[in-house]
């Protein structure tokens, strides 16, 4: 094959699949950046070049920095405990224990659902009065109290659904990576009398190191993207407690249509996964050694 | 961790008991959410939150759920889209797989690194301007609207691109010298062997786009274009009130056909989701 037949083949390959990633991806990447130095249109106004007054608008709005303060904490509260448990159901699963099917099955599940029919449930789990939490409480005596209504408890409401719904997709990372060690290790290490905790300490969690961080990746994106819930369950109330920023670019770009800032919110957005694409890059696909 | 040797630890007393106990209790609360709704569901709205052994069972939730909004059509809705994103996927990520894995052509590695660019900006980070080119294309609120930004998939280019990378040169040669062309290749030799890869990456695709929910909210406005998703947050959100018996009927109905689907193939689920997971 001449080198002209393979570039004009490799091109045309790609040609369809190009067109609609520069449609959908890069273009519009490309143009928020452009927007974010706009006015919004206002009927017979048109969109006027403002600088980076868009920019200083969000750094004196609070709700900006409270949103990210909630994406955050929202990240901060759902990575690490759907990793550990992610990490505890694949043991499990992997394990002897009785009736390990049905375990995976129930780990499983919530991640074939729709995160809206999900959050619908859950809303009715936290009803107030009526849900089943409620319930539990009551029987325990402890005060009625509005899960969902509560600036101190709604965050943490949806850190739990958030949980719920990625450990059992994680724990398939960690199934599969553990069904790769092989299992002289762990006879070896019994024979030389370690404990099953210095053993998962010392050789299965090191081992896993490269799967975690994998999931690590994954569990950053959903925190920033996943906001379907939100929606449903709280409209990012009350007073935007539970509002996170993808959330908060869909409120100002499709109920106050105030698309120039969502613009400058958005590249907040891609900002942050860039670095994490870029960190990704540098450490990750560089430095993953077994210690 | 291994079974021999996970058995032999375990015999060394409570601690294995504790852990099937800790176990199950993560399975149970795992479940419970789910059969709590199916409880709602299947029992008339004065047990809704109210346990009895022998509350009657009923089927006539579903039955006003579905006769209280356009459901039928939003299913119709939802399986076109998740048909039209599933070929068109298939088509342009096996073509340009095929592209990546096989020619060196000029300017293949950056085209290579925008393409990965859609891994971490999925099209619904960019939904304002995404919204803005679809008033532009004049085809707001219709369902190729909702399908279109998610038919060039950077994942299935890149699990495509791995498999496709690992069939040996030799097979390749040899349909050349039979007198194949490249595209007669791809089909006759690539894609056969690459069909555990196309059965997990379908799974994972229908999964998600019948599931996503943000981006069709925001292009979507009308029943004739709603997916289920879309069609759901309307039904429940709307003069439903808090019926909470018939919200959850309706809320099983839109997640039944995944479920039974992976209840029924459950192995094939859980394989295909790491198979598309393991890069």
């Amino acid at each position: 094959m001449t080198r002209l037949q393979a570039n004009l083949h490799g091109w045309l390959l790609l040609l369809p699949s190009a067109v609609l990633l520069v449609l959908f991806t890069h273009y519009p990447a490309a143009s928020t950046l452009w927007h974010s130095f706009f006015s919004t249109p206002k009927g017979a106004h048109a969109a006027a070049f403002v600088g980076l007054d868009n920019y200083s608008a969000m750094v004196d709005d609070p709700v900006f920095w409270k949103v990210l303060r909630n994406n955050v904490v929202f990240a901060l509260g759902t990575i690490p405990m759907s990793i550990a448990l992610a990490i505890a159901m694949a043991l499990w699963v992997n394990g002897k224990i009785a009736g390990r099917a049905w375990l995976r099955l129930s780990f499983f599940a919530p991640t074939v659902l729709p995160l809206i029919a999900v959050a619908n449930i859950w809303l009715f789990f936290y009803t107030p009065q009526y849900g089943l939490l409620e319930q539990f409480t009551g029987m325990l005596g402890l005060p009625s109290h509005n899960w969902l209504g509560s600036q101190n408890t709604v965050l943490g409401c949806l850190v739990v659904v958030a949980v719920w719904k990625e450990a059992g997709f994680f724990m398939i990372f960690y199934l599969a990576a553990l069904q790769g060690i092989p299992p002289n290790l762990e006879e070896a290490a019994a024979i030389e009398g370690a404990s099953r905790w210095t053993f998962f300490r010392r050789v299965t969690f090191p081992l896993l190191m490269p799967t975690t961080l994998f999931v690590l990746v994954n569990a950053v994106i959903n925190a920033f993207r996943l906001v379907d819930h939100i929606v449903v369950m709280t409209k990012g109330g009350p007073d935007n407690a539970s509002a996170l920023l993808l959330y908060y670019i869909y409120d100002v770009g499709f109920k106050f249509w105030d698309s120039a800032y969502a613009a400058a919110l958005t590249m907040v957005l891609l900002l942050i996964l860039g670095s994490l694409a870029l960190a990704q890059w540098l450490f990750i696909e560089r430095r993953i050694h077994y210690r | 961790m291994s079974q021999a040797a996970f058995h032999s630890h375990a015999q060394r007393g409570v601690g294995h008991w504790l852990e099937t106990a800790g176990a199950w209790t993560l399975g149970v609360v795992w479940a419970l959410p789910l059969l709590y709704a199916s409880w709602t569901a299947f029992h008339p709205p004065e047990f809704s939150t109210h346990f009895a052994l022998l509350a009657p069972l009923t089927f006539d939730n579903f039955v006003n759920a579905w006769n209280a909004a356009p459901f039928a059509r939003y299913f119709l809705n939802t399986i076109l889209l998740v048909t039209m994103v599933l070929a068109a996927q298939l088509v342009l990520c096996t073509l340009a797989a095929y592209a990546f894995a096989r020619y060196r052509f000029a300017g293949s590695g950056i085209a290579f690194a925008l393409v990965m660019v859609q891994l971490m900006v999925m099209p619904e980070v960019l939904l304002v301007e995404n919204y803005r080119t679809m008033g532009a294309l004049g085809i707001l609120d219709s369902i190729p609207a909702i399908g279109l930004p998610y038919m060039a998939s950077a994942f299935g280019i890149f699990l495509l691109r791995q498999t496709f990378k690992t069939v040996p040169r030799e097979l390749d040669e040899a349909a050349h010298i039979e007198g194949a062309g490249p595209l007669q290749i791809l089909l006759k030799v690539y894609v056969p062997l690459a069909k555990p890869v196309y059965i997990a990456y379908a799974l994972v695709s229908v999964s998600y786009h019948w599931n996503n929910f943000l981006w069709p909210l925001v292009v979507t406005n009308s029943v004739t274009s709603r997916p289920l998703t879309v069609g759901l947050q309307v039904f429940s959100s709307g003069d439903q009130g808090i019926d909470w018996s018939i919200i959850t009927a309706a809320t099983l109905m839109t997640a039944a056909p995944l479920l039974i689907a992976f209840l029924l193939f459950q192995r094939q689920f859980v394989q295909s989701f790491m198979r598309a997971g393991i890069r």
